[in-house]
């Protein structure tokens, strides 16, 4: 109180003003240090991936000389023609669409739901369940997969898309980042105004938590539909290359082939890499907020 | 008796008597076992569907999360082949103590720690610096967050299979480099710390925008009074940094810390494909081989499930053990700050 009194008009003005040019990107103006820092870490962000373009390019005795290709070639399409079909990566695409696209669904759905009973609705128990849940994301998928192996293995589902699906369908950090969206998100008087007309909490749930959640909805379904077109460990365990590969397990076994051609290998993991990339040149800046998103009460 | 008192009143309430109305006569009994049920109804909507909306996903968790972690205990008390496993005979702790004696196993264990430090000590600091200068003011801010988050949205299997030919012994890209600086070819595959490092770098390059984006989110959630008070008090830029930043900045690092140190204790995808050999040794001398890829071997490779879950559950140990050193240090911290 006695500072901004002391404070001269001009100098209040200015202390009003300044929280939202922090918010707008920092108050500091870049110099070129920071500048030429940042283009080296673009630099090494991006040319593993534009290399895999340029080796995709090549063949396999260019890749063995040196120095090592620094542009294109006039092999691409002919490496991506037959990586797609040696590595099966038609049907494999089709197959990460479907995993990716019904786990992504299913997350959202039931984590909307499940964070708005833990953002808005009262019930004991309330705040030990919340800490279970963020517990479990503390817990490895991967330590789980020796019984859920013995699972399919039993009930013949080796090969088998739902394999795949049913355990990727819980994220705790759904959860979590459908609570924190809807805490801020969604006013009380809303639900109370559909309540004093009468809405059962499925009605609120759905004429009301549905559509205010819609963008975090978005951004959570992108991030977990790269989470799981990427997932490798447990894919790799219960499909094969033959049978009924993902993405990464086709792309792994262009990699683990008997004969390696490298340009041949590169052109598969382009092709596995280039919808998510599309996917990212898109929607970047989304997938970006919602990150950021997520993190800030985490 | 209070029904009949609100039926009484609502001809008032809506302006005027509607004679014709039925509902205006005196409550029946079904119109009044109507109402409870529907004010029961409410209070049972009221009651249970919290739980009705958080529960698949803890009955989700209970069938793929819990219940297959604590199986996977029970497991590592049993021989189990991987060619059959419903036969499962009960061997009590000899599967641990069989590993316990394994070299390969303490080996894997050391690597795993190793391959951990370089991979996530870099990865964060580099992450704190990257976020420090995002948090200027800068043109095309959005262009530099998103291609730093392209290597997140590569997977383990295209990354490594790149990295592979990028750290080539003899036509590798980096080689290359390192020879027109005057270093000799490295032999990234067959070297100890040499292929510990390609590994790290591999995770390293494709986490490091991810988490200078959470630490960039954080930082934006700092008050800049914070800063002004420093400015005022003579702070320079850095010191700023470290006595503001860094300060508001410590459960997120701690939060980054743990997820990472999680991911570094479950890699698998990066040292399996990135042995040229392509076994699930982690090299021929299973140098860079982790405790993921040991499991892997031991349960998929020689078939010994019960092994393998052995493995898994000691793992889990070593990561509460971990959860708590955690806890203990960050409270430290928070007391004597």
């Amino acid at each position: 109180m006695t500072t901004t009194l002391t404070k001269p008009p001009a100098e209040q003005a200015k202390r009003v003003r300044r929280p939202k040019a922090a918010r707008a990107g920092g108050t500091l103006h870049a110099g070129p240090v920071a500048y030429a820092i940042l283009a080296l870490f673009t630099i090494g962000s991006l040319f593993p991936l534009v290399w895999t373009a340029i080796a995709a390019s090549r063949d396999n005795q260019r890749l063995a000389e040196t120095p090592p290709p620094f542009w294109f070639g006039s092999n691409l399409m002919d490496n991506l023609e037959i990586a797609w079909t040696d590595a099966n990566l038609g049907e494999a695409f089709l197959n990460t669409t479907i995993v990716a696209g019904i786990s992504a669904i299913t997350i959202v759905v039931l984590s909307t739901i499940a964070g708005f009973a833990f953002a808005k609705l009262r019930f004991k128990g309330r705040n030990a369940l919340m800490l279970i849940v963020i517990g479990t994301m503390m817990v490895p998928p991967q330590l789980s997969v020796i019984p859920l192996y013995m699972m399919v293995a039993q009930l013949d589902w080796t090969d088998q898309l739902q394999a795949v699906i049913l355990p990727s369908i819980v994220s705790a950090f759904g959860v979590f980042f459908m609570r924190q969206y809807l805490l801020q998100a969604l006013p009380d008087e809303l639900i109370e105004a559909a309540r004093v007309d009468g809405a059962s909490s499925w009605r609120v749930v759905w004429h009301i938590v549905f559509p205010a959640a819609r963008p975090a909805m978005a951004v959570l379904g992108m991030l977990m539909f790269v989470q799981t077109w990427n997932d490798f460990l447990w894919p790799f365990l219960v499909l094969t290359q033959t049978g009924n590969p993902t993405v990464q397990v086709a792309v792994a076994g262009l990699g683990r082939g008997y004969t390696p051609d490298q340009s041949l290998i590169m052109a598969g993991a382009l092709l596995g890499t280039l919808p998510l990339l599309l996917v990212f040149a898109i929607f970047g800046k989304q997938i970006v907020g919602g990150i950021m998103q997520g993190a800030v009460k985490g | 008796m209070t029904t009949g008192h609100d039926t009484a009143a609502s001809p008032a309430k809506e302006g005027g008597a509607a004679p014709g109305r039925p509902s205006a006569a005196p409550v029946t009994e079904k119109e009044r076992r109507h109402r409870a049920r529907l004010s029961r109804r409410w209070q049972r909507d009221m009651r249970f569907s919290p739980y009705a909306f958080v529960s698949p996903f803890f009955l989700l968790f209970l069938a793929f999360g819990l219940f297959p972690l604590v199986y996977t205990g029970w497991a590592s008390l049993h021989q189990v082949e991987l060619t059959a496993p419903t036969d499962m005979n009960w061997v009590g702790l000899r599967n641990y103590t069989r590993i316990f004696d394994d070299d390969f196993f303490w080996n894997a264990a050391r690597n795993t720690l190793t391959i951990g430090i370089i991979s996530t000590v870099p990865q964060l600091l580099m992450a704190l610096g990257l976020a420090h200068i995002l948090n200027y003011k800068l043109r095309a801010s959005t262009f530099y967050r998103v291609a730093m988050l392209a290597p997140y949205a590569t997977s383990i299997a295209a990354a490594s299979l790149v990295f592979v030919l990028l750290f080539g012994r003899d036509y590798g890209m980096i080689n290359w480099a390192l020879g027109a600086v005057g270093i000799d070819n490295i032999d990234w595959q067959n070297d100890k710390w040499p292929s510990q490092i390609a590994v790290s770098t591999i995770v390293i390059w494709r986490w490091t925008g991810y988490n200078a984006l959470i630490y960039l989110a954080a930082m934006q959630a700092i008050p800049q009074d914070l800063y002004e008070s420093a400015a005022l008090d003579g702070a320079n830029r850095w010191q700023q940094f470290f006595h503001v930043t860094l300060p508001s900045l410590r459960p997120t690092i701690l939060f980054t810390v743990i997820v990472s140190t999680i991911g570094a204790s479950q890699l698998f995808g990066e040292p399996l494909l990135f042995d040229a050999n392509k076994g699930a040794s982690g090299g021929s001398q299973h140098q860079f081989q982790t405790l993921g890829l040991y499991l892997y071997e031991q349960g998929w490779v020689n078939q010994h499930l019960g092994r393998a879950s052995a493995i898994a559950w000691t793992m889990f140990l070593i990561l509460i053990l971990i959860g708590i050193v955690n806890y203990v240090i960050s409270r430290r911290l928070r007391a004597s700050s």
